[in-house]
């Protein structure tokens, strides 16, 4: 059995990165706009809603993270630059690589930026 | 070389270039209207949006006359209110989206290699639309109708038809109208963009306006439907009294600025994005080398994209939302800030690279990036929610957009009509002109705008038709209206640049500014987009490929011939751009315009409660729309395959997921689900924010709607089996199932009324039945059109225009179907449970 998906020919895991990023965010956001608007649906106090968006951001690292792995297997692991100019399927591959690793690290900061107000805010304030 | 591709005579390469030339020609005298060819669209669909710019601008000016002097009576309150919402709206709506999708129709076929956009009749529809919606909504100001809230009409103020006249319908009807414009062109250009590419031209090969275009209209696939809800949730209320905003019956203004900044705030992205796109295009070319970090360019396009998507709340940060939402926007506004700058240094890096030429476009666009430069920088201020709290609806936000817009959208796209006019006139404009536009507007753009940071600073807040004199606002205001008048003179050099005669000045050279992009091969005298379709090797073919520009002259590349008379091109591969069929697309047609026009005749209509017009321009607009499909579209071939040239043979036909139909088809849809999943984003928000959403009514009844759920499983089942067994053979079998799916999905309907109609939901009492009935008409209306489809398959294949080999419509609607069942049975599990299950 294979830990790790085996490399597919498909424009889209270009976008895997932001995708994750972008569930990331409205999990975030819907799960901290229910509970501020309903508290009373789950008898749960604030903190755990600052554990939910934790693991919600550990989960969310973690795809990225197996998703530049995945990239950066696919640019052959860094042992050719820029720029992947070259008409060839081999170019075409590393460049998808590269910019696919690109993508997860600006993902990565993003999610950061994203889980940062969980660790400074402590209610439902308006 | 093959034996194919031997040297042909003279006399032969003759007949061959007047075939094509026939085949691509424009109609003469008055019918040259009819055109649907990308040149004469993209230029008419760019020449109506400047005009509009053109017309903004003068309101624009009239208001900052108006402003120039505390208590001016120049304008009456009223007329100033229309001349802000109407300014902001035609900006928005009629120049900063249609001019980026005008460029893309007029520029990227030959910057791919291609003959054509992969749907001309549909952009040729998307212009008409556009242009019909766009007079309608200027035209409104002339007779004191026009919109008056604000462009971003916040209810309550806009759905009170005391307080906002017939113009709030006009902004809603009428753009409604060209959102759907917009998403016809969003659905060319992402199918243009993956699958007709010049063989060869590989991802990584791409030029990077192609990168940045379909990114943008991969966006507006998801930007603009939730607006197109919300307009419809609007007009609800309007016209039939249904109270999504009314907060008395439990609806809620905040909805409407949720789904109106879900669009409003990708918008930005989406106007400034395509100019960045120009940029990427213009900046190798002056600094002669290609540009440094091409996938760094492609992360900040697809990285900008995404997270445009996250930053909607904070043009809502003074509304009251708990602040660990601000913050998550917050957040997220300022992430953006990276990939928008990385761009900026990449542009930088290549320019340090290379050996600057500047040029006038050169000028524009460094000029309009430290403006823009400028306006992100405030932009980064306004981000952070206590700043904001500030200076929220001051001048200081209007300064900032007007920075973000100009400098990052209005100059850019002047750069490209300076780069880019030899390819529509085969001259330049004038240089000199050039710079002396450039500093007018350079100058006069930083002395209206800047001020406007300290008068907001100072409190002045936005909208206001005047003012009193002790404030300490006077003077700055004066500065402002001196700036805006030099800034408009140096508009009004840029159009007598364009418009003059340059009859006597000689033509210009092929390629004038040593660009290596393939759409400088193309002629301005030819209507064919490239002689012959080129192999592509590199990024900058023009550099690279020496002899690439001779020998697609000479036709000795793809399709150099029409024989049979059609207008072809090819289509390739998603990555490695592999040719893998010939598409024939559409030539001139009035088809488009009739369309167009009764649509449009159909949203007028509306906007004054004319019902039989309504009806009567609907049903014009359908036969057209039918006629269209069944002259137009999945035409079946002559022979199933063509010789294309260079020894390869090419299918002429394909179906399911190879054919471009059904990519438009599924981009279409997602775009629709879009919408229909902003819709379920409304009833959930009821649902929070009311500690009974239900008010106690009776909701819909859960075995109809369970019932409904089923029926449209099993229509949706047939019509896979349908599709099943017609590529098998067994026509016979494929025409009962489809009459079966036919009347199954009417029984569906009729199930899907009976779960609300049953327990008497009332749509005008409160937001509860109104959303609950604005859900089922959704799924009802596309199952009236899933019906029109089903029998439009049956008249298809009675008519011998559908066979087993020959599926695509078929192929298509079941796509359609997907997507039809996926709306049926989240709307009635909804509906039907989720209320006895809170």
């Amino acid at each position: 059995m294979r830990l790790v998906p085996k490399q597919i020919e498909t424009l889209w895991t270009l976008f895997t990165a932001p995708v994750v990023w972008a569930a990331h965010f409205l999990v975030c956001y819907i799960g901290a706009a229910i509970y501020c608007a309903k508290p009373e649906l789950v008898e749960l106090s604030f903190s755990a809603v600052r554990a939910g968006i934790a693991a919600a951001t550990v989960i969310a690292l973690s795809l990225i993270a197996l998703s530049a792995w995945l990239a950066w297997q696919q640019w052959g692991f860094g042992t050719d630059d820029p720029p992947h100019d070259d008409p060839t399927r081999r170019d075409r591959t590393l460049f998808q690589g590269f910019a696919t690793l690109l993508l997860s690290g600006l993902s990565f900061i993003a999610v950061i930026f994203t889980a940062l107000p969980a660790l400074f805010l402590t209610e439902c304030i308006r | 070389m093959s034996a194919a591709v031997k040297e042909r005579s003279r006399e032969e390469y003759k007949a061959q270039e007047e075939r094509l030339r026939a085949v691509w020609a424009n109609p003469a005298g008055w019918r040259y209207w009819t055109s649907v060819n990308n040149y004469q669209i993209g230029l008419w669909y760019g020449s109506a949006a400047f005009a509009f710019m053109l017309f903004a601008g003068a309101l624009a000016l009239l208001m900052r006359l108006q402003l120039a002097v505390p208590d001016n009576d120049f304008l009456s309150a009223d007329f100033f209110n229309q001349a802000f919402t109407l300014h902001g709206t035609v900006m928005m709506f009629l120049f900063a989206v249609p001019i980026f999708e005008a460029v893309a129709i007029f520029l990227l076929p030959p910057m791919l290699g291609a003959r054509e956009m992969p749907f001309p009749r549909l952009g040729a529809f998307s212009f008409w639309s556009f242009l019909l919606g766009g007079i309608f909504v200027c035209g409104s100001i002339f007779f004191n109708a026009a919109p008056s809230a604000g462009w971003f009409m916040y209810p309550p103020l806009a759905t009170d038809k005391e307080f906002s006249g017939i113009g709030a319908d006009i902004w809603l009807l009428g753009l409604s109208f060209i959102e759907v414009a917009s998403i016809a062109a969003a659905v060319e250009l992402i199918v243009g963009i993956m699958k007709c590419r010049a063989p060869g031209m590989r991802i990584n090969l791409m030029p990077l306006f192609a990168w940045y275009l379909l990114i943008v209209a991969g966006m507006i696939l998801f930007a603009f439907p939730p607006l197109i809800a919300g307009d419809l949730l609007f007009e609800m209320e309007r016209m039939f009294d249904w109270p999504f905003f009314d907060a008395a019956r439990g609806g809620d203004p905040l909805l409407w600025q949720h789904l109106f900044w879900i669009f409003g705030h990708p918008e930005v992205y989406i106007i400034f994005l395509p100019a960045i796109a120009l940029m990427a295009m213009i900046v190798p070319t002056f600094s002669q080398r290609p540009i440094v970090g091409y996938s760094w360019i492609v992360l900040a396009a697809v990285g900008t994209g995404f997270l445009s998507f996250g930053l909607w709340v904070h043009h809502m940060f003074a509304t009251g939302l708990p602040q660990i939402s601000l913050a998550f926007f917050s957040a997220a506004s300022e992430a953006v800030a990276i990939p928008t700058g990385v761009q900026i240094f990449v542009f930088i890096a290549t320019m340090l690279a290379g050996r600057v030429i500047f040029s006038t476009p050169m000028l524009f666009g460094t000029g309009g990036l430290a403006i823009f430069v400028i306006g992100g920088l405030t932009g980064v201020m306004v981000a952070l929610a206590p700043f904001d709290w500030q200076a929220h609806d001051t001048y200081f936000v209007v300064a900032h957009l007007h920075y973000v817009l100009i400098g990052g959208m209005l100059f850019p796209v002047v750069a490209g009509l300076y780069y880019y006019y030899p390819l529509i006139d085969a001259k330049k404009l004038s240089d000199l002109l050039g710079r002396l536009a450039f500093w007018l507007m350079f100058c006069g753009f930083n002395i209206a705008f800047f001020p406007m940071h300290l008068s907001g600073l100072r409190g002045m807040p936005r909208r206001v038709f005047t003012y009193p004199a002790e404030i300490g606002w006077d003077w700055l205001n004066l500065i402002s209206t001196a700036g805006a008048f030099i800034f408009a003179a140096g508009v009004l050099v840029v159009v007598f640049d364009v418009i003059r005669p340059k009859h006597r000045q000689p033509r210009g050279e092929f390629n004038p500014w040593n660009a290596g992009t393939l759409e400088w091969i193309s002629e301005p005298e030819e209507n064919w987009g490239v002689r012959s379709i080129p192999i592509v090797r590199s990024r900058y073919p023009l550099w690279d490929q020496r002899d690439l520009a001779r020998k697609v002259n000479e036709g000795r590349y793809y399709l150099p011939d029409a024989e049979e008379g059609w207008r072809e091109g090819l289509v390739t591969s998603v990555l490695d751009a592999e040719p893998i069929q010939v598409l024939r697309v559409g030539g001139t047609s009035h088809v488009t315009i009739v369309s167009a026009l009764s649509l449009g005749a159909a949203f007028i209509a509306l906007t004054f409660h004319w019902w039989i017009a309504t009806a009567l321009a609907s049903i014009i607009c359908f036969c057209a729309v039918i006629y269209w499909l069944w002259t137009g579209t999945g035409e079946i071939p002559e022979k199933p395959d063509k010789d294309v040239g260079l020894g390869l043979s090419l299918p002429l036909y394909a179906s399911g997921s190879d054919s471009v139909g059904w990519w438009a088809m599924f981009i279409t849809m997602v775009g629709d689900g879009t919408a229909f999943a902003s819709l379920v984003f409304g009833y959930f928000f009821y649902w929070t924010i009311h500690a009974d959403f239900t008010a106690g009514i009776a909701g819909p009844d859960a075995v109809w709607s369970l019932i409904a759920a089923s029926l449209f499983a099993a229509a949706w089942g047939l019509m896979v089996a349908a599709r099943t067994v017609n590529r098998r053979g067994t026509t016979a079998t494929m025409r009962g199932l489809l009459v079966l799916s036919l009347l199954t999905t009417v029984a569906a309907s009729a199930a899907g009324l009976a779960a609300p109609l049953s327990p008497g939901m009332d749509p005008t009492r409160h937001v509860y039945p109104a959303i609950v009935w604005i859900l089922v008409i959704w799924v009802l209306a596309h199952a009236a059109l899933g019906t029109v489809m089903q029998a439009y398959c049956l008249a298809r294949s009675l008519a011998g225009r559908l066979t087993p080999n020959h599926d695509m419509d078929l192929g298509n609607v079941v796509l359609y179907w997907h997507f039809l069942l996926i709306a049926a049975v989240i709307t009635f599990a909804i509906i039907g449970l989720f209320p006895a299950a809170m």
